[in-house]
């Protein structure tokens, strides 16, 4: 892989410019998201006012103990995106700290610790590193500052006398001394307010490929997980909850359950969209588990909507032939009636609900004193889980202590608006009054619980000009909102919920003649964002239809989207340029029944290309090799970010599997657990994957979720070379 | 309720549960060996992988009480283990874990494949590692950490 980054250019990196570009990286989210922050934070970048400066104090992020350890608190959840190593060295880099003793803690949920731009505390939108990297940076700025300015009290000396290397001070006679010998003594230095910040030529530490902090625990067992939290007297709760979405108790017999060994208590809770379950304590998990196997329950289902998929589907269908919700009006409305029916393309797509099914199973443990509580949870919205704990046991948000536990994968289902996990949890500590429990949601609970990815349907068409270029492009896309009647809905555009069309709104493609509209239909199916959202399906429809267009054009893939994108798409020419590049040896090479599916597309601000090399084995793709390059500005750690992209491809093959979606019948989910629900396991992933970072001084953006959306389109659209037909419908039952 | 005498990471160790309750749980809650992972309980994850009698086992779904004498060897014994400790090694050096849920069972499947095959091919890795989930899809990592573990054992 490249890393050559922002230690191989001397461009300036000034402060502003940092902002500017982290401040409209993440397109809608930030918009809507700025809970209690100015709404001046979003157009910075146009010029106007900073937003007043929030203090985050270094005393509330960095820690040098006396045994030398500079324990640095993260303000994110660590689920696998490598947060808690990337933070931890741009404060490290400039701190000047010894890496070989650093050590990132996880934040409780605390003001200080809310995303600088988002306003609350929490991980999504891939915009850790892109808010928070500014704000390391000065931390670790200021704490040295006041380590400096304690030695050279102590020595007599000016500040701008005294160096600093490895936690060391050095002054200009030869003295020297520790950071942990200087730290009480720094600690009672006023904190700077302007600090100078290292220029990229001097970064030891940012820019290069650093190894994981929480390798080691994580491969010998040691390293606690939620579900691993063992409190003294803990009990175990899990929850029956209603076979359909928002069905109530009738009632429940539980004699047999309340008879096993174990087993504490049997009661009625309240569950999302207004169901109830029945929620058993035992003292351990299985009898827990069992003594639910055990509960009878006759569930009312009066007034409940029964969602079916395959109902839903021809609904979608038919919607998708109207004109929905205005999002983009470009141009000619009537452009497309102007091509002939010959040079147009109709194209219909299917997407299925999608779980998120992390490997942790769900899990919130809670302790409720009557005046104050206590949490441990991996959550992604410590802010609003802390919130809804609080209004469940009628407390403060402040009475209520949120730690953030290490978390077993998300990818978006942590981070859910309305907290309905934390609220089980806490109504059930609320009865346990002075007993920690923890609430376990099983497989089953997970892949049967909702919160999926919405279903969508998606209805696009084309005309093309004489030059083989599209001439009008409209598109109509069906599909449930994420953020409607949640906190979020504020992001809300003129009805349309961004994360719908998103991907095909702000398309870096020249469609002169753009004409995008939605349609959310209301159904009784709780939806959630899953890793990298709307581009989890709008990238699909458009780069096999840009694909489709390059091979009706009798032009080479990567060419055709070359000419198509728009000038000003510097992220991803940069990236289909490199891609270009460094596959060409391979793609020019290929063994006989193998071909080449290329993709591009930027998403939160990082432009991502891809090139895969895909053969056909028992009826399915099998993925020999994937080159992707990445434009993500500067790279903070190309280490983690090679390992987020080869993986990430690997996560969004999830939608290509035979078994990859969630289905409904009369209101009942089909799937249960693994075997229902089948995501990629290794024989299903690429084989190998080679990964190249653009060189960058750009502000960083964000890696997160941006690997995911190019890797199902650059599959299929090399499925479409070796068999002539075209994937429109997902998951990929048939090849 | 009944006790058993476990042969756990080559010490005795004296639990009292109900017969039907797997391994996993016993190890989890009774043992507080957290490290073998509770994934799906149904077979189909593979993060609850340890050792039975040194074949790598599913053990959410074995009942204690078929455990008999069997010895039992989980993560927490992989450090002491030449090939468990050059398998870790491997993951480390390779930075393979992302949100590390699955690698226990991952590191499980691995040493035993290891201690089989010291020599595995890509075939054999797929063999072997394909029932094992990484939801965060670290398998081109997991492979590499193979290889190069592979090449390092003695």
């Amino acid at each position: 892989m490249s890393t050559t980054t922002a230690n191989d250019t001397e461009r300036h990196l000034n402060r502003r410019g940092f902002l500017r570009v982290s401040a409209t990286a993440v397109g809608g989210l930030l918009v809507a998201l700025h809970l209690d922050v100015p709404a001046a934070s979003a157009q910075e970048g146009a010029g106007q006012t900073p937003p007043p400066k929030k203090d985050y104090p270094p005393a509330a992020f960095v820690d040098i103990r006396p045994d030398g350890k500079v324990v640095i608190q993260v303000n994110r959840l660590e689920f696998g995106q490598g947060v808690q190593t990337a933070l931890p060295m741009i404060l490290a880099d400039e701190l000047d700290a010894d890496w070989s003793q650093v050590v990132g803690e996880l934040a409780p949920a605390a003001e200080v610790y809310k995303d600088p731009l988002f306003g609350i505390q929490m991980v999504g939108g891939s915009g850790s590193i892109a808010h928070s990297f500014q704000q390391y940076r000065e931390l670790g700025a200021r704490t040295r500052a006041m380590l400096v300015a304690a030695a050279a009290k102590r020595w007599q000396v000016a500040p701008e006398q005294c160096r600093t290397q490895e936690s060391v001070v050095r002054g200009p006679g030869g003295q020297s001394a520790r950071y942990a010998e200087l730290a009480a003594e720094a600690a009672r230095q006023p904190v700077p307010t302007t600090v100078r910040l290292k220029q990229p030529s001097e970064f030891r530490l940012v820019g290069k490929g650093v190894r994981r902090l929480d390798s080691r625990p994580k491969c010998d067992g040691s390293l606690k997980f939620g579900l691993d939290l063992d409190l003294a007297a803990m009990k175990v709760a899990v929850v029956a909850h209603p076979p359909v979405f928002g069905a109530k108790v009738r009632s429940f017999d539980d004699k047999a359950a309340r008879a096993l060994e174990g087993v504490r208590d049997v009661f009625e809770i309240s569950v999302t969209r207004g169901g109830t379950g029945v929620a058993v304590i035992a003292d351990k998990f299985w009898p827990a588990k069992q003594a639910r196997d055990l509960l009878k329950i006759e569930w009312d289902f009066d007034g409940v909507e029964r969602a079916d998929s395959s109902r839903l589907l021809e609904q979608y269908k038919q919607l998708a032939r109207t004109t929905g919700l205005i999002s983009v009006a470009r141009g000619d409305a009537k452009a497309l009636e102007a091509v002939a029916a010959a040079n147009r393309i109709v194209a219909e797509y299917e997407f299925p609900y999608l779980p998120h099914a992390p490997m942790e199973p769900l899990n919130t443990t809670v302790r409720f004193d009557g005046d104050r509580a206590e949490v441990w949870a991996g959550s992604q919205f410590q802010t609003l889980d802390q919130m809804a704990v609080a209004e469940v046991l009628g407390l403060k948000p402040e009475q209520v202590t949120f730690h953030t536990e290490m978390a077993g994968g998300g990818f978006g289902r942590r981070a859910v608006p309305d907290s309905h996990v934390q609220r089980e949890a806490a109504q059930i500590a609320k009865r346990l009054r002075g007993t920690p429990v923890k609430l376990v949601w099983s497989r089953e609970d997970d892949v049967r619980g909702g919160y999926y990815r919405p279903m969508h349907f998606h209805r696009v068409e084309i005309g093309i000009g004489a030059d083989g270029m599209p001439a009008a492009w409209r598109h109509v896309v069906v599909g449930q909102s994420i953020v409607a009647e949640t906190p979020f809905a504020m992001m809300m555009k003129d009805g349309i919920d961004p994360t719908t069309v998103e991907g095909v709104n702000d398309t870096h493609y020249n469609l002169p003649n753009l004409h995008v509209s939605a349609h959310h239909p209301k159904v009784n199916v709780p939806v959630l964002w899953w890793r990298s959202v709307g581009h989890t399906h709008t990238a699909f429809v458009m780069e096999t239809l840009i694909d489709e267009l390059a091979a009706r054009a009798k032009a080479d893939p990567i060419a055709y989207r070359r000419k198509l994108l728009n000038p000003e798409a510097k992220k991803l020419r940069s990236a289909l340029d490199l891609m270009d590049a460094r596959s060409a040896a391979w793609r020019r090479r290929l063994p006989k029944g193998h071909a080449v599916g290329i993709s591009c597309h930027e998403s939160f601000g990082t432009g991502v290309a891809c090139a895969a090399e895909v053969s056909i084995e028992n009826k399915r793709p099998k993925i020999h090799r994937v080159t992707v390059a990445v434009d993500c500005g500067l790279a903070v750690n190309p280490l983690t970010i090679e390992s987020q992209f080869q993986a990430g491809l690997g996560f969004g093959l999830s939608q290509l599997m035979a078994k990859g979606a969630i289905t409904l019948k009369d209101g009942l989910v089909e799937q249960r657990n693994f075997d229902g629900y089948v995501p990629p396991y290794m024989p299903d992933a690429p084989v190998a994957v080679d990964v190249h970072i653009v060189p960058s001084a750009e502000a960083p953006s964000g890696c997160g979720e941006p690997p995911v959306p190019v890797i199902s389109p650059a599959v299929v659209n090399a499925l479409t070379r070796l068999t002539g037909k075209r994937y429109r419908s997902l998951p990929l039952v048939a090849v | 309720m009944t006790t058993y005498q476990l042969n756990v990471n080559g010490e005795r160790r004296e639990v009292t549960v109900d017969p039907s309750t797997p391994l996993l749980w016993v190890l989890r809650e009774d043992l507080k060996m957290t490290g073998t992972k509770y994934g799906c309980g149904v077979s189909a994850c593979g993060a609850c992988t340890v050792h039975v009698a040194g074949v790598a086992t599913r053990s959410c779904m074995l009942p204690v009480s078929h455990v008999g004498e069997r010895p039992i060897v989980t993560i927490e014994a992989m450090s002491k283990d030449p090939v468990g400790r050059a398998v870790q090694d491997a993951w480390v050096e390779k930075d393979v874990v992302q949100c590390g849920y699955c690698q226990s069972g991952q590191i499980m499947t691995a040493v035993a494949l290891l201690k089989h095959t010291p020599r595995p091919t890509d075939t054999n890795i797929d063999e072997s590692m394909g029932g094992n989930i990484c939801r965060c899809a670290t398998y081109v990592r997991i492979r590499e950490a193979i290889k190069l573990a592979a090449q390092n054992i003695k």
